[in-house]
């Protein structure tokens, strides 16, 4: 360092021209990078590659619904006291007034009257977390149908089941918390599906009830594990996710100098970070929206939980819909003999079902692996229907959940349409096998076809022009192509070290729009 | 990276103003500037809006609504101003090989190998031990700790607190005349003396119907045990242990609201449809000298769900 560096500077200008030619920006880059070493990694970083496509968001909503379920859930846990200790309800829910309740559902229907913005951020809570499995399902259909779990991807498609798997949990954990009607009697629920294990039931359901249901104990600690253990391990989980992400880049769809061995698509900074950021708002904005003028689990309609009352029309949110649907639907079968019984009416389809299905997720990578022999890394994604058989397979999944999912409305179904019960069940003990089926046969089949539909498939249809010559003969020509159906892409550049709107050859007009040699008006892209 | 790439102006892609893939927002960026200033407007007046009707306690809809619509307008704004006035490429990155040298390989797999065999296996007993000493360790987590958690059920899942005798009271401790109900008529009833506690409603809460007048015979053997049409049964669930609350009196049959099971009450509570695997156990009842429902005894078998350790 030079003497005159260290002299401190007289006037303003000397002390701007000391700062170097970025200023104090750079002058703090530089002392961060002193201790850090961030520059240079930091440099590569702005110009991260994020491929588009719409269905890149997907896990996006789903990051961004776990951030609104830490904030708002931080929120409600300044106002919720995880306590099953009776007291008698005085607040401003006229219609409770004098009636004994536990201090947890109290202090939820507190949360809804009497605390400022309360409603709203229970709401907001959630709804966020149907959001949040759904967009976590959907992101992982995504995953699924274009193959984006192959090598070298299969840890992080390990990683983002888990993540679902807790995040069900976690979600049926607190929707059990304002012990509510409806709530204890999913308790109550949870408590006989654990009792159904064979051997072990009963000693798990009262080592974690804490002895016989209901007990004092189920509250406080399903509590402890719903705002700390499991988002917790969901948050490193989800960090572990996306290390993964950036460590091994995201896949693209093939296209115009798209390979095995790039990426091509926005830059991090700004454009990506720009439009991420405004879709953290939008997701926001929809949850806010739902949360604001949508009602969802109105307990204090439902009243307090009391084991012998019982509501009609008891459903779970949606993403346990699968889980109820499959109890319903399955037929009594009890074992017993030996001086013991086992209740596989309830372990095969609440204990055994999910564990398959879960397992063949698990395993999916793993099971292709074994059909295919592919052990090559790959970037570029599948189309659906150059897969098949996968895709088949995909579908007949997704139609058995989604039948299980319409049987746990068999009562709702028979009322609504006025059919007995009996008939709505038996549909659905037949359809949860015919449906699959056929789904899987008729994907595969559409898989088929489509693959030898020619490029122009699923472009815009263009018109015919059907003529009559002179001589009476009819003649179909296609019509001109409209704007938008060519599609034009173009060659894809490394991001340059300084995105100058002007390359100083051109005058610059109006924003970034220049007049080329030709006058042609362009725009940089 | 090198100090070339640093300095290099390389040309930007450009598409000429009547490409038709070129969105018409990207082609008149002055307009698409003031529409994205609106809404960077319209989002603060909004969230500004929040902050009043959550400072003056407004009702949680307003909240929600100026709430949503402030981050509306901000996202919307951002999105746009990211989708037409930023720098869209396409841009490429290189994709480097995240697999090593094989000889990096070799070297990292030389080293487990190596340090493993020569530094840990030669210490076979520190080696023992110390893996001894984990197994203990995790034996230790899992016994006292997990046993801790919560009592042994032993024989509490087969066991209600209806007894020899047990006065049939309602949920305020009313005991039950003859007269109380209707034919049709139906009550939830408990042992007196537990009517309060929800630890023993669980358990004890009994369904009680008066089927008819004159006595009932739901089953060959069970004779004297609904006297003039009072037929009890347990309310909960052999499926899932819901209560067993919904009752159909023109059919008279009992519904689990949860899954749909449906006992008939006139022939032992046999599930008539749906996944409950066996009948809801009956009370055995009597009217004593002064005309007060009282259970003959205790239920003849666990109520609720299957366990393993039901016989």
């Amino acid at each position: 360092m030079t003497p005159t560096a260290l002299r401190r500077p007289r006037t303003k200008r000397e002390a701007t021209a000391a700062l170097g030619p970025y200023g104090r920006l750079g002058k703090a880059i530089g002392e961060l990078d002193d201790r850090l070493g961030i520059a240079k990694g930091g440099r590569t970083f702005l110009d991260k590659i994020f491929p588009d496509h719409w269905s890149f968001m997907l896990g996006e909503i789903a990051l961004y619904s776990f951030v609104i379920l830490m904030v708002t859930g931080v929120y409600l846990t300044l106002y919720y006291v995880p306590s099953t200790a009776e007291v008698i309800y005085h607040g401003v829910y006229a219609p409770l007034r004098g009636q004994r309740v536990t201090e947890a559902y109290a202090t939820t229907v507190n949360i809804s009257f009497a605390v400022r913005g309360g409603l709203l951020m229970r709401q907001m809570h959630h709804w966020s977390a149907d959001v949040f499995l759904g967009a976590i399902v959907i992101h992982m259909a995504r995953i699924f149908f274009t193959g984006a779990f192959r090598k070298p991807r299969e840890l992080n498609w390990t990683i983002g089941l888990t993540l679902l798997l807790l995040s069900l949990a976690n979600g049926f954990i607190g929707y059990s918390l304002p012990d509510d009607l409806i709530s204890g009697t999913g308790i109550r629920i949870l408590y006989s599906i654990i009792l159904s294990i064979p051997l072990l039931g009963s000693y798990l359901a009262f080592f974690i009830f804490g002895g016989p249901y209901p007990g004092n104990e189920i509250i406080p600690r399903l509590f402890i594990i719903h705002v700390l253990v499991l988002p917790a391990i969901l948050a490193a989980l989800i960090g572990g996710h996306l290390f993964l992400l950036v460590r091994q880049k995201h896949t693209q769809f093939p296209g115009k100098g798209k390979t095995e061995h790039n990426v091509v698509g926005s830059p991090m900074f700004p454009t990506f970070i720009a439009k991420t950021t405004g879709f953290f708002f939008m997701v926001t904005s929809v949850t806010a929206l739902l949360g604001g003028l949508a009602q969802i689990n109105p307990i204090w309609q439902f009243g307090q939980y009391r084991p012998a009352k019982i509501s009609y029309a008891v459903q779970p949110d949606w993403y346990m819909g699968w889980l109820d649907g499959v109890l319903r639907i399955m037929p009594s079968w009890e074992f017993t003999g030996f001086g013991h019984t086992i209740p596989f009416e309830v372990f095969l389809p609440a204990v055994v079902f999910p564990g398959i299905i879960f397992t063949l997720c698990f395993g999916w990578p793993a099971i292709e692996r074994l059909f295919t022999k592919d052990n090559e890394i790959h970037h570029l994604l599948d189309r659906p229907r150059d897969r098949p058989k996968r895709t088949a397979a995909g579908a007949a999944v997704a139609a058995l959940l989604f039948t299980t999912f319409g049987a746990s409305a068999t009562d709702v179904l028979a009322n609504f349409f006025h059919v007995s019960l009996n008939a709505v069940l038996w549909s659905f003990r037949v359809l949860v096998i015919v449906v699959p089926i056929l789904v899987g046969v008729i994907t595969w089949k559409i898989c088929l076809e489509l693959q030898h539909g020619g490029p122009d498939l699923g472009k815009r249809k263009r018109a015919m022009v059907v003529t009559r010559t002179a001589a009476g003969e009819y003649r179909a020509v296609p019509s001109e192509i409209r704007p938008g159906d060519e599609h034009r892409e173009l060659e894809p550049v490394p991001v340059p070290a300084l995105i100058d709107l002007d390359d100083g050859s051109l005058e610059v007009t109006a924003g970034n729009t220049r007049p080329d040699a030709e006058g042609v008006r362009r725009v940089i892209r | 990276m090198s100090d070339e790439t640093h300095s290099a102006r390389s040309p930007l892609p450009v598409a000429s103003l009547d490409d038709p893939q070129l969105q018409i927002a990207a082609r008149f960026p002055r307009r698409t500037e003031n529409i994205i200033a609106l809404n960077f407007l319209l989002g603060l007046l909004c969230v500004g809006a929040f902050g009043a009707a959550f400072w003056q306690n407004w009702a949680p809809w307003i909240l929600g609504l100026t709430f949503g619509a402030g981050t509306f307008f901000l996202g919307f704004g951002l999105i746009a101003w990211g989708k037409y006035l930023m720098p869209q490429g396409p841009f490429v990155e290189e994709r480097h090989v995240l697999a090593s040298t094989e000889a990096e390989r070799d070297s990292m797999a030389a080293a487990v190998l190596q340090r493993g065999t020569v530094v840990v296996r030669r210490r076979k007993l520190l080696g023992g031990l110390l893996a001894g000493g984990l197994g203990i360790f995790g034996i230790v987590a899992a016994f006292p700790l997990i046993r801790s958690l919560g009592p042994l059920p032993k024989t509490t899942l087969t066991k209600t607190n209806w007894r020899r005798g047990s006065l049939v009271v309602d949920a305020n401790g009313r005991p039950v005349r003859r007269d109380e109900l209707q034919p049709g008529g139906l009550l939830t009833v408990f042992p007196a003396g537990y009517e309060t506690n929800e630890e023993t409603q669980a358990v004890d809460q009994t369904v009680l119907i008066r089927a008819q007048t004159g006595d009932l015979v739901t089953e060959p053997g069970r004779g004297s045990w609904a006297p003039d049409g009072y037929v009890a049964y347990s309310k909960v669930c052999t499926h899932l242990g819901c209560p067993v609350g919904l009752y159909e009196q023109q059919l008279k049959l009992l519904v689990c609201p949860c899954h749909q099971s449906i006992f008939n009450i006139l022939d032992g509570a046999v599930p008539k449809f749906g996944p409950a695997p066996r009948p809801l156990p009956q009370l055995p009842l009597y009217f004593d000298d002064s005309g007060y429902l009282r259970a003959q005894r205790g239920y003849d078998q666990p109520i609720g769900p299957g366990f393993w350790e039901r016989s």
